[in-house]
């Protein structure tokens, strides 16, 4: 791999730039790989190159039945935090914080993280009491928060309404080191690390079955042919359940569409990224002047990518209250997502009822921000059977009882 | 957005009239089920990828719960029913064997 640095561009540009190369190979599958990835998006390539990088398991490959990056890690609003009130989730999400704060660095590829600061608004008693509560756990989780008043809102963010007739600004949890990234890049980073190790990444490979020898995984159908391998890492988000399915076993998952939406590009104004849960709406400007905004998911299930109007209507609705000078801006994009959600809305990243084959699935409305943390659990998971951050993260939670109760605890949109 | 007709009071209600109630025909387990079967009626889901059933409530018109038969690749519904049973009409039945050949939905084809 040829090395991004300031020495390569002025060396490609005496050259006409005719010196690049390819990110990452485009190789066919071999006949059989010690692991395989199913899902080449944020997760899958960041378990694939902990794989690597950690535990020096480089025979593997990652399938995609589309594009890299083409799912959920190129549809969601880029928000990275990790201020979470159960000690399990502030655990994995505070792991792929830091992980994005030296990510350019470790993979030579710039991520654009920006830590900018995301501050989640108490628009309701309910959510003042509930977000100094988070902030005294996230003092004794090692996550740095803080609960700031009004006025501090305000003068971070100067085009709040924290006035707003119906749901003022009461006070806001900031995590000052939380922020946002490049998304695609993240993959495509991932991606370039993981070819540069020798991992295969093949694209439009959809799995049409998973083979197995009694309780045992031991190779994948694809549209490029059968591949035997010995571990199966299932990462494929919203179909999740159809995969499962192939596999043999149940997961407690439901897939619905979530939606975002950008704005045409305006000049800076709001340099933090601002969620208000209550009203359930979030946004943030993007390095190009778009104002990035997401809600909640549609209620019910969905594999079309596609969402219903009236949720980006009641998004954009509830987020005019609180910042009035977005009245007049046009809406430039909008798009959906397929999640999978499971019954707490928090991941699964667990050993399945097959032997070989693991889960990393469920991270719901919230992935993004995971995704280095993920990876790096899920490949601890593969190589050794056990990982200290997914351990909570097992599918026997449900039955037993052991919920990771977040959504309900801390009342956050993910 | 979509349309579903309240087999109640007939009418063709749009999403925001009605809110989605999730799986339905689920077999309820409770007191002296097994754990497996407690376990998968409380969180295992169908999540099909094509002919789903499902649970509406009309909620912003009689406020009654009906079932639908829906599909959850293309968003057509095959049609509405009257949740007073526990399994889906012939007719519905007929009307998804028509757009898609050899379904199944748990047990039921």
């Amino acid at each position: 791999m040829k090395r991004y640095s300031a020495f390569a561009i002025a060396r490609e540009a005496a050259r006409y730039h005719s010196g690049w190369g390819r990110a990452w190979a485009a190789p066919q599958p071999k006949a059989k790989y010690d692991a395989i990835i199913v899902g080449a998006g944020g997760h899958g390539l960041a378990t694939a190159y902990y794989l690597g990088k950690n535990f020096g398991i480089t025979n593997v490959a990652v399938l995609e039945k589309g594009w890299l990056g083409g799912g959920n890690t190129g549809r969601n609003t880029t928000i990275i935090r990790s201020n979470y009130l159960q000690d399990a989730s502030a655990a994995i999400y505070e792991k792929a914080r830091s992980l994005y704060e030296t990510m350019s660095q470790d993979l030579n590829y710039n991520v654009m993280f920006s830590p900018r600061g995301v501050i989640m608004l108490a628009q309701t008693h309910h959510e003042v009491r509930g977000y100094q509560r988070t902030a005294h756990a996230n003092a004794l989780q090692g996550v740095e928060t803080q609960y700031i008043g009004p006025d501090k809102v305000k003068e971070l963010v100067p085009i709040i309404n924290i006035d707003g007739p119906r749901y003022p600004v009461l006070g806001g949890l900031w995590q000052p080191r939380g922020g946002t990234a490049r998304h695609d890049a993240v993959a495509w980073g991932y991606a370039r690390a993981c070819s540069d190790m020798g991992m295969d990444i093949i694209q439009q490979c959809e799995v049409t079955g998973v083979r197995r020898d009694g309780d045992r995984v031991i190779g994948v159908d694809t549209t490029k042919g059968a591949i035997d391998c010995d571990k199966l890492g299932l990462v494929v988000a919203g179909h999740s359940g159809v995969l499962a399915e192939k596999a043999g076993f149940r997961l407690p998952i439901e897939s619905l569409a979530l939606q975002a939406l950008v704005s045409e590009p305006i000049k800076p104004c709001m340099d933090v990224v601002v969620m208000a849960n209550t009203v359930h709406g979030y946004m943030s400007q993007s390095d190009k002047g778009e104002m990035v905004i997401g809600g909640g998911t549609d209620g019910f299930n969905n594999y079309t990518q596609r969402g219903s109007f009236h949720h980006v209507e009641e998004t954009v609705r509830a987020l005019i209250e609180t910042f009035p000078m977005i009245s007049r801006l046009k809406m430039l994009r909008q798009w959906g997502g397929i999640v999978d959600m499971t019954g707490d809305r928090s991941p699964i990243l667990s050993k399945t009822p097959v032997d070989g084959i693991f889960v990393n699935c469920g991270w719901g409305t919230g992935g993004f921000k995971a995704i280095p943390g993920s990876g790096w659990a899920m490949a601890e998971l593969m190589a050794k059977g056990h990982s200290p951050l997914a351990a909570e993260f097992s599918l026997n939670r449900f039955a037993e009882g052991r919920f990771i109760d977040e959504s309900v605890a801390a009342g956050v949109a993910h | 957005m979509l349309t579903l007709q309240c087999p109640y009071c007939g009418v063709q209600a749009e999403e925001t009239e009605l809110h989605a109630g999730g799986e339905a025909h689920l077999k309820r387990f409770g007191p002296g089920a097994s754990d497996e079967d407690f376990e998968a009626y409380l969180f295992m889901r169908e999540n099909p990828k094509g002919v789903h059933f499902e649970r509406w409530r009309h909620v912003n018109g009689c406020g009654k719960w009906f079932h639908a038969a829906r599909c959850t690749m293309t968003l057509e519904v095959f049609g509405t029913y009257s949740a007073q049973t526990s399994e889906p009409p012939q007719s519905i039945r007929a009307a998804i064997s028509a757009k898609r050949p050899g379904w199944q939905w748990k047990d039921f084809a």
